[in-house]
This record gives structure tokens, C-alpha cells and sequence, in this order.
């Protein structure tokens, strides 16, 4: 028996009937030859073949595999039931899509950035080194995204490790590819030789970076471009290997292309291009970070020798972590610092899947999410639950005609999942459609200018799986326990029952009261959660940060190609910064060495009269006069800054904001007194004035409580330590796009060769705010959708009870029931569902708002505020949806109701 | 006609004669099933009167296992008929089928007429 005879079983039983037809024929031939008239002829060989039917019959029954044939016939029935009622099929196709195609998308993204491992050789040997055991933290300079390890103790590594078959070290890189104007930036990766052969990614075209590549002092590297580059920039043509590439003015070599499923290391970021760390120098020149002990740039990746295990490596590494400490020890360290850096450990932990901030930032509010997609998922399965037993109420009488002449109770349970498996299956692609477009709105939603995330979206196994599981769970939901209970009554009542059928028994009707009780706690459970996240964003968003982020443009100047020494910096800076702020439309301008909420900062401890405070970390800024201007912070007593009495030969000064004062000169006049900064021994420790305070500002987050934080004037600032890297603040009510080109042009003017970018304060904030506002957009979304699904459960369910009561209503209006009597009855007994629904779901909400505290900003998880409006808002709706049904009951005319019994 | 005295046997013929003998018939040349049905009864002396009926399914059984190929021809009085013929396959089946016929014939020999 094969397949392909079963789904041509109808072809084959023609060709068989034509075959009996011919056999037929020859007979009678025969029979006439004997001398038979031609109608006896034709009987006789009847006669002699038999019961063709029956024939046809054995054969048909040869071909076929009974379970697919009943199945195929259930299906068919099933999308015939589907087709007679659009309605309904759209209803539940529709929300089973959109419930499987939100559960989809999220697990797809937390399948990206969670679950899958780093598409390289073996990812499961792969571990990351870092210090195990950090208790007072490490000290010294941060620079890229994972800045574990510095150049010095990765190449005591290198060196003298005895776990990993191979080890390499990375860091990320911001590559200007131009060479002034404004900036045009490529994601770079500095990697050591050793890179590609412990990941095991070979090149797709040319070859990838050896060890050979990698050597200190290396003047004209080679680079190895991403596939993504390569297209974009190359058009994915093979020419591009020998050609040259400009990255932060200097010349690589394009020797290879990766394959495009590779990304790196880390999950939720790629690269445009990587070439050796020993091209470090060629960025940063002077300030190069290879030698610098206190510099932690790089992270490190080793893969284990075979039969290693991470604990293994990780005692191998403890062992020789002392004497690589040792060798290493900043010769900068005061006594305090070096005796924590003495007692650092490093350790293995499993890079199976990569490392990945996206991760951190984000697991756990994918996981949320999934929660609350599951829960529509949920919601939006016991709907159709309702309809369906709807449905199979009203075919009551036919299950019992069906069960009384014989069918078995499975053949028919099958029959009636059909159709629920139909649905489910119809939804459940749909779905699958749905979030390959929605996983992607996600990752968009997350993808800034400033912080480019990549999220490899790609189908595999596991989403499949997930897909699949959530249509036959729903299926198994909605469908399976409808069909058990109308198969369940015995036909004798069931026919007995009569037209009314005998569903709107109290037991049976229950179930229906209890799905929909379900659905009501359950959607104020996603409500609550939504106006949870809403009202934080809100809080975030209404907060005072300090300083008015409208109007404000933030400059960033790299003058790294200017060809200016640090001491001639300064001058430059001032002269830029005067130039901005004399353009037309500008108000005011001034450098800033660390913008507000940006993420980046600068801390240190204090010294007040000699001694160090109690928690006497505080974070720092370097500005320019009118920088509290132009971020509208006010100076609440003293003066600002001035440039022509704040300079590099007069006395240092501070201004401070109000809860610097608060903590460390409580009750005192804070102007006049003196602070330092605590430095290693033996370096100088100049005594800042406070002359200024200014109001509280956030400093790196709007989520921190406003702590102390000092500021010191630009122009007082070592000429030798400038930066080349600048920012300056302006403010401006004209539109930001007006006022770019004229800066770029100012700046241009004063040397062609600095690059420019632009980016304006209130994007800053809103950035910093993109899980907030992910969190209230999404859980927003299914808030309502919950509501609504809800709501329409509720109104079916008046409805129906509407429709069965019609007779009783009827009654009640004749012995002199009034209009408003009915509506009240009708609307006590919805009232009674949404209740206890509000009374079970409030529990549930706070329950489950505790798992979200966290994501939470300025509210309690069981706010009651909250919860109440929730409850109000969606009993507001419900209500709305159940005086329909009430109305209609209330218009009923009592003799045709009457009449119709 | 049948022999007086010797009813035809019909459809209660051991499991599998049936599929013997349209292979030994078609080993003879390709055949339609009306031919087929008239070769056994002549063969067998009318002993064997197969129901014209019952030879189809056994046909179609045959060709599913493809021991027998099928195509439609025209037959002696000019009519479409479709004829069947023997695959490699069935050849084989054949002079197996034969050999455990023999087999089987002499042991119920043996036990019919004990030496």
C-alpha cells in the first residue's frame, strides 16, 4: 500500500470501472457469438462477473489507509462547517493568529538573544575569563562595551594558561570611515591573532586574521570585513579582497570576508569589520590602552582543551592568577586598590551562547512578555472554548441522534477536533507569518542610532517546535473539552431534552460562567500590568531631571585628525565653542566633558579637611561657563563659572549640586568651603572652592536617586590630559535640522579635518528610556487586547443566557415585569461574573506584579491606585457590552416570546 | 460446462492459488483479465471456474506488488481491454510460487496417502 495510490484511490477506481465496463463488453461480444439476443447477452455476463460494486469496493478499500481516509473526511467536514460560518472563522482565526503570532515573535527574539548558541565550531566548549571575585571592584579607566580584562593581563594569559587549546581577546570600536565632516561610523572589533581559529569561522571569501597579523607595532594591518560591509559597501563583489580601507584615517588591507551568519561574540551585536589588536595604537595614538595596566578594554574568550571542564579551567586559572596580578600590578595603585588587585581570581564561566548586554538589559522582560502573550493566548483560547461549546450545544441533538444509531463517542470527539484542529492550524500559520514581521518591528523598536543592536532572526528548530506546540495546546483547549461534554450526555436526555436542548443546565452552563470569569481575571491581571508600565514611563518622562532636555543639541567633535597636541587642544575648544554660540538662533553654548544620561561618567572619592567621608564617591563633570544655561539647570546660590576669572593660574573652583551639600556640608554655608579630589600618594591634590550650587541633576540614568556631584571648569582643566574628543551643549529653539549644517560649517571653518555628529537631548533621554517605553507600548497593546477579548467572551455569554431565557423573561413581562426590572436581572447576573472575575483577578495581578517590580519606576507592584483603575476601566467596558444583551432582552414583546414555546 | 459429478471449485480456493495461476497464465503471454478468466476455466477442465468478479482485486493486488505490469490494448474482437503481463519481478514469484506448490502438494500427499 502506498501513499501515492492513496491520494489517487479516486483516479484508480475509475480506471478500474472502466476496466469491468471492458470486460463486460467482451463478454456480451461472446455471449451474442454463442447466439444470444444482445440484452441477454449483457445479463448473462453480469451475471457471470458478479457485483462490480463490490469488486470496486475491495479494491478502493486495497488503496486506502483508513485513519488518513476518516481524517482527510473529518477535515473536509470540518472546513465545510468553517466556510458556512465566516464569521466565526475569522473571529477565531484572527485572534488565534494574533495570540500565536505575539507568543512567536517574543520567543523568537529570547530564542536570539537567550537560547541559542554562538553559531561558531563546538560553542559549548567556549568560556569567557573574567575576575571571578571583584568584592571591592576594579579601578582605573572603562573604555567598550565589555571591558573586563586589560591588554597586559590578557598577554600574561596568553601566556601562561594551560586550559584552552586557544585563547583570544577582543574589544569593540567605533571606526570613522571618513576623514572629516561628519562622522560616518563602522562597528570595529580589535582582535587578537588568535580570533577566528579559537571561534573555528572560516573566511567566506579570502582568509581571516592569523596570529602572524597580530604583532605589537604592526603599521599596516590587514582587515577581515562582515558580510553585511561587504555587500553594502563592496556590493559583495570578490574585488573588494586587496583593496584598501580608511578606518580613523589610516590604511588596512582587506583580506577576507566572514560568512554572513557570523556576528561576533556578542548576542545582540555585529561588526563591520575586525582587524588586530595590535592596530589599537593607529586609533588611539598616545593614548593607547596596550600597555596601560589600569586600562580594562578587552574581554577574553578561551576554548577548552577536550575533556576540560569550566571549573577545571577555573582552578588552572586561580592557581597561576597571583603571579600574573603581580606582574601586572599598576604602578599607579595607592596601597588600597593594589591590595584588591592582588586578590583577584580569575575564572571560566560557559560563552556556549555568547556574551550579550542586550541580554541583561533585556531576558528578563522577554520572558515577561512572553507571560503576558501567553496569557491573550490564554484569554483569546477560552473565548473560542465558549463558542465552540456554543456550537456544540446546538448539535446536540444531532450528536445524540449519531450516538443512538451507533457511532462510537471517539469517532465523533475526532470528528468535532477536526474542526478545532483546522482553526488552530489556519491560526497557528498565520501566526507564524505574523511575527516574522513582528519580531522584526521589535528588534527595529530597539535599534538607535547611537546603539546599533543586531538580532539574528532566523528560523530554526526550536520556534517550530514552540509554534507548533502552542496550535495543538490551543486546539487541545478550545476543541477537546467542548466535544467531551456534549459527547458525554446520554442521547436518551438529549433527545428528551428537546428543541431546547438540555445545555443550559446549571452544570453545563457553568463551564461557560467559569471561562468567562477566567477571562475577565485574567485580562485585568495584563491590564494592571499595562498601566503598571504606562504610569512608570510617565513618571519617567514627567520626572525633573535637572535640566530641560528640549532645545538642546549635543555636538560630538573628534579631532583625533587635526594634528593638534593636547595642549593645544583647549584653545581650539574655546574658539569652536564661541563660534557656536555666535551663530544665529543659537542662545547659548558650552563644552561638556560628560553629558547627562549618555552613560558615561566619571567618579571618584573625595577628601574633605584631610579625611575621607563616609561614602565619599562622587561623580564628576568638566564644563564650560553657560553650560548651566543651556541645560536649564539653575544656580541656586553662588555664582557659575566665568571664563575670564576662572582660569588655568587662579585659584580652582567647584560648583556642586544640593545634595553634594546635603551629604557632605549639612547645615553649613557650602560656599567658601574646599574640597580634593583623593589621588594616588605622591601625585598632587589641588584644593577645589566651592563657589556655585546648582540644582539636582540625573547624571548617567533618570532611574538613580540624584546624588552628589561636582563640577570644575573646563579652563581649569590639565591641558596635558585633554581628550580629543569633545561635546558641546547648545540650546536653540529654531529646529535641529536648521541649525546642523551651520554648525558643521562653523566647526569645518575652524579645521576641516575634525569630524562632526550631531544628536539631539531629547533622543538621549528617550533612548535611555527604550525598555521603559517597550515594556508600556507592548504590555499597552495586550492590556487591551485582553479587555476587548474579554469583553466580547462577556457579551456571548449575556447573550446566550439572554437567548435561553427568552421564555422565562416572556413570563416575567406578562405577570408584570417591568422593562427596567429585566435589565436590572440581566445586568445583576453580569455583574456577579465580572466580580468575582475583578475579586480573583486582583489577586492574581498583585501576585504577578511582584515578578515585574524591578521594571518598575516610581510605583509599588500592588499599587492599589492602579489597580483600582483597572478595575474600573475594564468593568466600565464590560458592562457597556452586557447592557446590550439586557436591552435587547428588556425590548422582548412577552407574547412572542410567549408564543414561540 | 463443468464435469457432472465435479462442481466447479469457486472463490474458496487456497489463499494464494488464485495468484499462482494468474502468474502461470500470464507467463504464457500478456492477457486482459477476460482472457485470463477463460484460460484458468479451460486450463483446469472447468474444474477451477474462477468468478469473474474476484479475479480484479487479485489483479490488483498483484500489480501493487509489482509482480505484474498493466497497459491498455485492444483485444481480438476489437475492444479496449486492459492487459496485464509479467514483470521480471513476477517471473521470479512464479518458479517460487510453483516450487512451494509442489511442496506443499506432497506433503499433503504424504498425509493423505501414507506409504
Amino acid at each position: 500500500m502506498s501513499l501515492k495510490r492513496f491520494f489517487f484511490r479516486n483516479r484508480w477506481d475509475d480506471e478500474r470501472a472502466r476496466e469491468l465496463e471492458a470486460h463486460l463488453a467482451i463478454e456480451t461480444d461472446d455471449n451474442i457469438a454463442r447466439g444470444m439476443t444482445p440484452e441477454d447477452a449483457r445479463l448473462a455476463a453480469e451475471r457471470k462477473l458478479g457485483n462490480r460494486t463490490l469488486v470496486r469496493e475491495e479494491i478502493y478499500q486495497m488503496n486506502t489507509i483508513s485513519f488518513l481516509d476518516s481524517a482527510w473526511r473529518d477535515l473536509r467536514y470540518g472546513a465545510r462547517l468553517l466556510r458556512l460560518n465566516p464569521g466565526f472563522a475569522i473571529v477565531a482565526i484572527l485572534s488565534l493568529a494574533l495570540g500565536v503570532g505575539a507568543n512567536t515573535a517574543i520567543f523568537q527574539l529570547l530564542d536570539a538573544v537567550r537560547l541559542r548558541t554562538l553559531p561558531v565550531n563546538d560553542p559549548q566548549q567556549l568560556v569567557e575569563v573574567r575576575i571571578g571575585n571583584t568584592p571591592n571592584g576594579r579601578t582605573g579607566s572603562f573604555i567598550s562595551r565589555r571591558p573586563t580584562l586589560t591588554n597586559p593581563l590578557w598577554e600574561q594569559i596568553r601566556d601562561h594558561q594551560q586550559a584552552f587549546s586557544s585563547a583570544f581577546a577582543y574589544s569593540n570600536v567605533g571606526f570613522n570611515l571618513t576623514t572629516g565632516g561628519e562622522a560616518r561610523y563602522a562597528q570595529g572589533v580589535w582582535a587578537s591573532g588568535e580570533f577566528f581559529s579559537t571561534l573555528g569561522v572560516p573566511a567566506l571569501v579570502g582568509r581571516t586574521l592569523t596570529p602572524a597579523d597580530d604583532r605589537r607595532g604592526c603599521s599596516a594591518p590587514p582587515a577581515v570585513v562582515s558580510y553585511g560591509f561587504w555587500q553594502r559597501e563592496y556590493g559583495g563583489s570578490p574585488s573588494a579582497i586587496g583593496r584598501s580601507l580608511m578606518l580613523d584615517g589610516h590604511a588596512y588591507d582587506i583580506v577576507g570576508v566572514t560568512p554572513a551568519s557570523f556576528f561576533g561574540v556578542e548576542v545582540g551585536r555585529t561588526f563591520d569589520v575586525v582587524v588586530p589588536l595590535c592596530g589599537e595604537p593607529l586609533s588611539r595614538g598616545a593614548r593607547s590602552a596596550l600597555d596601560k595596566p589600569d586600562s580594562w578594554f578587552v574581554a577574553v574568550f578561551g576554548r577548552l582543551k577536550p575533556g576540560w571542564t569550566p571549573e577545571q579551567a577555573t582552578s588552572n586559572l586561580a592557581s597561576i592568577s597571583p603571579s600574573m596580578f603581580k606582574t601586572t600590578l599598576p604602578p599607579r595603585y595607592g596601597a588600597e586598590d593594589a591590595k584588591n588587585y592582588l586578590n583577584f581570581k580569575l575564572a571560566a564561566f560557559p560563552a556556549g551562547t555568547g556574551v550579550s548586554s542586550l541580554r541583561r538589559n533585556y531576558e528578563s522582560p522577554l520572558w515577561l512578555l512572553l507571560a503576558t502573550t501567553g496569557l491573550v493566548l490564554l484569554i483569546a483560547c477560552a473565548n473560542l472554548a465558549n463558542l465552540m461549546l456554543a456550537r456544540a450545544t446546538a448539535r446536540e441533538r444531532e450528536v445524540a441522534v449519531r450516538l443512538a444509531i451507533g457511532a462510537s463517542r471517539g469517532r465523533i470527539v475526532r470528528q468535532m477536533l477536526a474542526e478545532s484542529l483546522l482553526i488552530a492550524a489556519i491560526g497557528a500559520a498565520c501566526g507564524a507569518a505574523l511575527a516574522q514581521w513582528l519580531s522584526r518591528f521589535l528588534v527595529e523598536f530597539l535599534n538607535t542610532d547611537n546603539n546599533r543592536i543586531f538580532v539574528a532572526l532566523s528560523l530554526d528548530w526550536r520556534i517550530f517546535a514552540f509554534t507548533a506546540a502552542l496550535a495543538a495546546v490551543t486546539c487541545l483547549i478550545f476543541g477537546l473539552m467542548p466535544a467531551i461534554r456534549v459527547t458525554g450526555t446520554s442521547p436518551g436526555v438529549a433527545m428528551k431534552a428537546g428543541s431546547r436542548g438540555s445545555t443550559d443546565t446549571h452544570e453545563r452552563f457553568g463551564l461557560r460562567r467559569t471561562l468567562v470569569v477566567m477571562q475577565v481575571a485574567l485580562s485585568l491581571v495584563l491590564v494592571v500590568g499595562a498601566l503598571l508600565f504606562v504610569r512608570s514611563l510617565r513618571n519617567l518622562m514627567t520626572l525633573d531631571p535637572g535640566f530641560i532636555e528640549d532645545g538642546v543639541l549635543i555636538v560630538n567633535l573628534d579631532l583625533r585628525r587635526s594634528g593638534a597636541i593636547a595642549e593645544q587642544l583647549p584653545p581650539i575648544f574655546e574658539d569652536i565653542t564661541s563660534r557656536v554660540a555666535a551663530l544665529p538662533g543659537i542662545q547659548s553654548a558650552a563644552q561638556a566633558f560628560i553629558v547627562p544620561v549618555s552613560g558615561s561618567g566619571w567618579n571618584n572619592s573625595i577628601v574633605i579637611n584631610g579625611a575621607k567621608p563616609k561614602s565619599a564617591v562622587v561623580n564628576f563633570n568638566s564644563v564650560s561657563a553657560n553650560y548651566f544655561r543651556t541645560m536649564g539647570t539653575p544656580i541656586v546660590t553662588g555664582r557659575d563659572f566665568d571664563d575670564r576669572h576662572d582660569t588655568l593660574t587662579s585659584e580652582k573652583v567647584a560648583i556642586v549640586t544640593e545634595s553634594f551639600v546635603k551629604k557632605y556640608f549639612a547645615g553649613q554655608n557650602p560656599i567658601g568651603q574646599a574640597f580634593q579630589i583623593e589621588e594616588p600618594p605622591g601625585a598632587p591634590r589641588p584644593l577645589y572652592r566651592i563657589v556655585g550650587v546648582a540644582k539636582d541633576t540625573k547624571y548617567t540614568d533618570l532611574r538613580e536617586a540624584f546624588g552628589p556631584i561636582g563640577f570644575f571648569p573646563a579652563a581649569q582643566g590639565d591641558p596635558k590630559d585633554t581628550s580629543p574628543f569633545m561635546q558641546i551643549v547648545l540650546r536653540s529653539n529654531a529646529p535641529m535640522n536648521s541649525i546642523t549644517p551651520q554648525v558643521s560649517a562653523a566647526v569645518t571653518q575652524v579645521n576641516p579635518s575634525i569630524i562632526v555628529q550631531f544628536q539631539s537631548m531629547k533622543d538621549q533621554v528617550r533612548e535611555s528610556l527604550l525598555r521603559e517605553r517597550l515594556m508600556a507600548t507592548l504590555s499597552g497593546f495586550f492590556g487591551a487586547l485582553a479587555g476587548l477579548i474579554a469583553t466580547i467572551g462577556l457579551y456571548g455569554v449575556m447573550s446566550y443566557t439572554v437567548a435561553r431565557r427568552r421564555n422565562e423573561i416572556g413570563i416575567r413581562m406578562a405577570l408584570g415585569a417591568d422593562r427596567r426590572d429585566v435589565v436590572r436581572m440581566v445586568m445583576r447576573e453580569a455583574g456577579l461574573l465580572l466580580g468575582a472575575g475583578l475579586v480573583v483577578g486582583g489577586v492574581m495581578a498583585v501576585m504577578a506584579a511582584r515578578a515585574a517590580s524591578t521594571l518598575l519606576f516610581g510605583l509599588q507592584p500592588g499599587d492599589p491606585s492602579t489597580l483600582a483603575m483597572s478595575a474600573v476601566a475594564l468593568a466600565g467596558v464590560a458592562m457597556l457590552a452586557s447592557y446590550l444583551p439586557a436591552l435587547r432582552a428588556s425590548r422582548l414583546e412577552p407574547t412572542e416570546a410567549l408564543r414561540e414555546e | 460446462m463443468p464435469k457432472r459429478g465435479t462442481p466447479p471449485i469457486h472463490g474458496d480456493m487456497l489463499q494464494g492459488t488464485l495468484d499462482l495461476l494468474i502468474l502461470r497464465t500470464l507467463a504464457l503471454g500478456p492477457a486482459h483479465g477476460h482472457t485470463i478468466a477463460y484460460a484458468i476455466e479451460r486450463q483446469s477442465d472447468d474444474v477451477l471456474a474462477v468468478e469473474h468478479g474476484s479475479l480484479y482485486p487479485a489483479l490488483h493486488r498483484l500489480e501493487d506488488r509489482k509482480w505484474i505490469a498493466s497497459f491498455w490494448g485492444t483485444s481480438e474482437n476489437n475492444r479496449k481491454a486492459r492487459y496485464y503481463r509479467l514483470t521480471p519481478a513476477g517471473k521470479k514469484q512464479l518458479t517460487e510460487q510453483t516450487n512451494r506448490w509442489d511442496e506443499i502438494v506432497r506433503a499433503v500427499n504424504r498425509i493423505l496417502r501414507p506409504a
